[in-house]
Parts: structure tokens; C-alpha cells; sequence
């Protein structure tokens, strides 16, 4: 056991995880975040995208206690952010989900785009989100989505 | 998977990090952005029973420059070097490859030291500071002592690491204002582990250029590289190069992309 404090979805948390347990299976068991998904666990499908100290990483490639002293954001720790917002009403209105299964990262990796700036052409957010694999391959209109998200978000 | 069960440790400074490392021989592995380390473990490839997290250690994500180089420690991000946020000795070329290494999400917390301590042949690191002719700097149990990177990878997975050793900082020399370089990587899909990748660094009469994801470690082009720095023919040189590396065991379309990656990357730093 390893002693982990941080600050989850803007909470202080204070917690002795084992050190074994991904921060994956510390926020889905521990914690019922099971917006964070996981699909291939070896940082591969993106599935399990979480924000650590405000930037994008695979929950599924970090261990928990090595997020001590750090903050960690999950998709339900953004359901007020204004960039997901407008991007949940986007990928609503381009119908940019099938299973569902890909969608939390999606959202937290396109947001990542559009904040950094990275979303200004099909291109850019293609090479963006190949770090995000969607298995229904409904890529058309999640890039759609995020197109015009990142129309309508002024930075 | 999940990870075996495994002891963590975070040490407060190098020298707590070596003494830790040396403790636990065999069984102990340095933990920096874990992006590969990880992975492995989920896959239970690997099963330390101790990681030692150096991510944090302060001389570790410390940068710095002097007139003719530019210090990296070895735990800086690829995404910070992407972004700039730390100086680059390059003129453009290590932010240009840490942007075209595996995705954001990897960027934002795997490490060029992990990188090169690692010596996946397919990797970026190591062929683009080969290419610079970079230094890394080690500190082990017996203290400190540099290493080229060029030669720093042994073989694959394999680097000249010494048990206890841990690479604390890169230093790469600034290229001149009238340096040109190239670097192509081939792979099917943005941020996959190249299938060929090809870095041509070449400044004030002199050049370099190697190639990574050779089976092997970083591979110099000598012949090439002469042909650049002199604006000889360098299509003959690749050639010679390709058949000089017979231990490499390139299957006819591996060579081939080797071959293109390399051309273009000469292409680019002679255009």
C-alpha cells in the first residue's frame, strides 16, 4: 500500500491504493467513474483518456499512486466544462456515436484538440484522434462533430 | 491484463533513485512515464517486484542551455519538447519528431530518457539523437560518466546501461544557423511505431544520417552521410549502406522503405 492524495474532479481524495492498480481500475472500483473506459489496457484504443494536470493521458498507463500530489479530471468531472458542452451537443446533432463505448475519450481528446488548437481541418483532427480507436468506425461524423465544435468554440 | 503485484517507490533525489536501484538488482525497474513500462506490466511481460518513479526528481525535469548545447533532463516530456517548452538545440527537428511520436495522450507523459533507456528500435529517440550525435549522461553507483548516444543501444531492448545506472540528462549541441536536417517516418497510421524512419542532419560540411526501426539499434549511413556533406550521389551510398548492414537481415519491402525513408530525408536536408 502507497499512500495517494490528490485532487479528483476537483475533490481531495486521500487513499492508500496497492501499487499494482492502474488509475484505470482506481477510478472505475474505487471511485465509480466508469465514464473511463478500457478497452485494449495497453494504451493503444484510448479508450480510458483521462486528464492529468489538465492534459490528456491513458488512465490505463499510469499507475494511481503515481498520480499523487496531481490532479486527475474524468468525463464526469467535465459535465460543466463549456468546450464539452458544445461538443456534446455536436457529436448529438452529427449522431457521432454508435456503441457509445469510444465516446467519453473522445470527448476529452477532441476537447484537448480544440483547446490546444489543433482542430482546423479534417486533417489535424484526423491525426489528432488516431489515438482514439472507435470500433463501430463511425469516424465520419465524429470528425464532423468536432469540426464544427471547434467552429463554434471561440478560444 | 493488470499489472503483478509490485512495490512502488518514489525517492526524493538521484541519488536515493540509484541506491534503490542497486538494492533491488534484477527485480527493481526505473518507472519515468511508464507509457511503455506499463504496458508491459498489464501485459505482465514484465513483473518487477519494485518500480522506482523518477518522473518527478527535480533534476531530472530541469532544461538547460549554454552557448553551445542544450541540456534535457531525462524525464522532460516529448510533449514539451513538442510544444517548446524547453529550448531546442535543433532548429526544428526534435519538436517535429516528439510531434510525430505515438499520440497526444502518450506525449504528455512519456519521457525522452525513458525513451532511449528503453532502445525499442522503432522508437524516435534514439535515431534523432544519434543523428545529432547527442550525449547522454549517466549516474550510476560509481558516479557520472557520458556515453555518445550513437552506440548508447546495443541491440534491441539493449543499451550499455550498467546495473544501477540511470540516464539523468541529454545533451545535444546546437546545430548552427545554417544547419538542415530531414526526418521521415513511415507507418501506416499517425503516431504507430515507424516501420522505417530516417533522420539527416547536415551542418557546416558535415552530416549525419541514420536510420531507426533497423532491426538493431540506430544505424549511421556512413557512406551516405559522406555523399551528403560533399553533394555527392547519394542513391549509390544508401545502397552500399543497405548491403554494408547484412546483419540487419532487411527482407526486400523492409529495405525498400529504409531505402525511401532515407533518400527523402536526404531529399530534405539538401533541398
Amino acid at each position: 500500500m502507497t499512500a495517494l492524495r490528490l485532487e479528483l474532479n476537483g475533490r481531495a481524495v486521500a487513499d492508500e491504493p496497492p501499487a499494482r492498480l492502474t488509475l484505470a481500475d482506481y477510478l472505475r472500483e474505487r471511485h465509480n467513474l466508469t465514464g473511463t473506459h478500457l478497452g485494449c489496457e495497453h494504451g493503444v484504443c484510448g479508450a480510458c483518456t483521462v486528464l492529468v494536470d489538465g492534459a490528456p493521458a491513458r488512465a490505463c498507463l499510469m499507475l494511481a499512486v503515481a498520480c499523487d500530489q496531481r490532479q486527475v479530471t474524468t468525463i464526469e468531472g467535465l459535465a460543466a466544462d463549456p468546450v464539452i458542452a458544445v461538443l456534446r451537443d455536436a457529436f448529438h446533432r452529427h449522431h457521432a456515436l454508435q456503441c457509445g463505448f469510444c465516446t467519453p475519450a473522445m470527448l476529452i481528446a477532441a476537447r484537448d484538440l480544440i483547446v490546444r488548437r489543433r482542430a482546423g481541418s479534417e486533417r489535424e483532427i484526423r491525426d489528432g484522434l488516431a489515438g482514439n480507436i472507435c470500433r463501430c468506425t463511425g469516424y465520419t461524423n465524429i470528425v464532423a462533430a468536432i469540426a464544427a465544435a471547434a467552429e463554434s468554440v471561440k478560444i | 491484463m493488470k499489472p503483478a503485484a509490485v512495490e512502488y517507490l518514489r525517492p526524493g533525489n538521484l541519488g536515493e533513485a540509484i541506491t534503490a536501484l542497486v538494492g533491488g538488482g534484477d527485480e527493481a525497474r526505473v518507472i519515468a512515464g511508464g507509457q511503455s513500462l506499463v504496458a508491459l506490466m498489464n501485459l505482465r511481460v514484465a513483473m518487477p517486484a519494485l518500480v522506482i518513479d523518477i518522473a518527478r526528481l527535480p533534476e531530472l525535469i530541469a532544461a538547460s542551455e549554454d552557448g553551445d548545447a542544450v541540456t534535457l533532463g531525462a524525464c522532460v516530456t516529448h510533449s514539451a519538447i513538442e510544444d517548446g517548452q524547453v529550448p531546442d538545440p535543433s532548429r526544428g527537428l526534435m519538436p517535429h519528431a516528439a510531434a510525430s511520436l505515438g499520440y497526444r495522450a502518450i506525449r504528455n507523459r512519456g519521457t525522452i530518457g525513458g525513451s532511449l533507456a528503453l532502445a525499442d528500435p522503432a522508437a524516435e529517440w534514439p535515431a534523432v539523437l544519434s543523428a545529432l550525435d547527442a550525449e547522454a549522461v549517466l549516474h550510476g553507483p560509481d558516479g557520472r560518466r557520458s556515453h555518445r548516444c550513437d552506440g548508447l543501444a546495443t541491440g534491441v531492448f539493449e543499451t550499455v546501461l550498467r546495473p544501477g545506472e540511470i540516464i539523468a540528462a541529454v545533451r545535444v549541441r546546437k546545430l548552427s544557423g545554417t544547419a538542415r536536417w530531414g526526418y521521415v517516418k513511415l507507418c501506416r497510421k499517425a503516431g504507430e511505431f515507424a516501420q522505417a524512419l530516417a533522420v539527416a542532419v547536415l551542418d557546416q560540411g558535415t552530416a549525419r544520417v541514420v536510420i531507426g526501426a533497423a532491426n538493431g539499434p540506430p544505424l549511421l549511413l556512413a557512406a551516405a552521410s559522406r555523399q551528403l556533406a560533399q553533394g555527392g550521389d547519394v542513391r549509390e551510398a544508401v545502397a552500399a549502406d543497405l548491403d554494408a548492414a547484412a546483419d540487419r537481415h532487411f527482407g526486400d519491402f523492409e529495405r525498400s522503405l529504409h531505402e525511401v525513408a532515407a533518400l527523402r530525408a536526404i531529399a530534405q536536408a539538401s533541398a
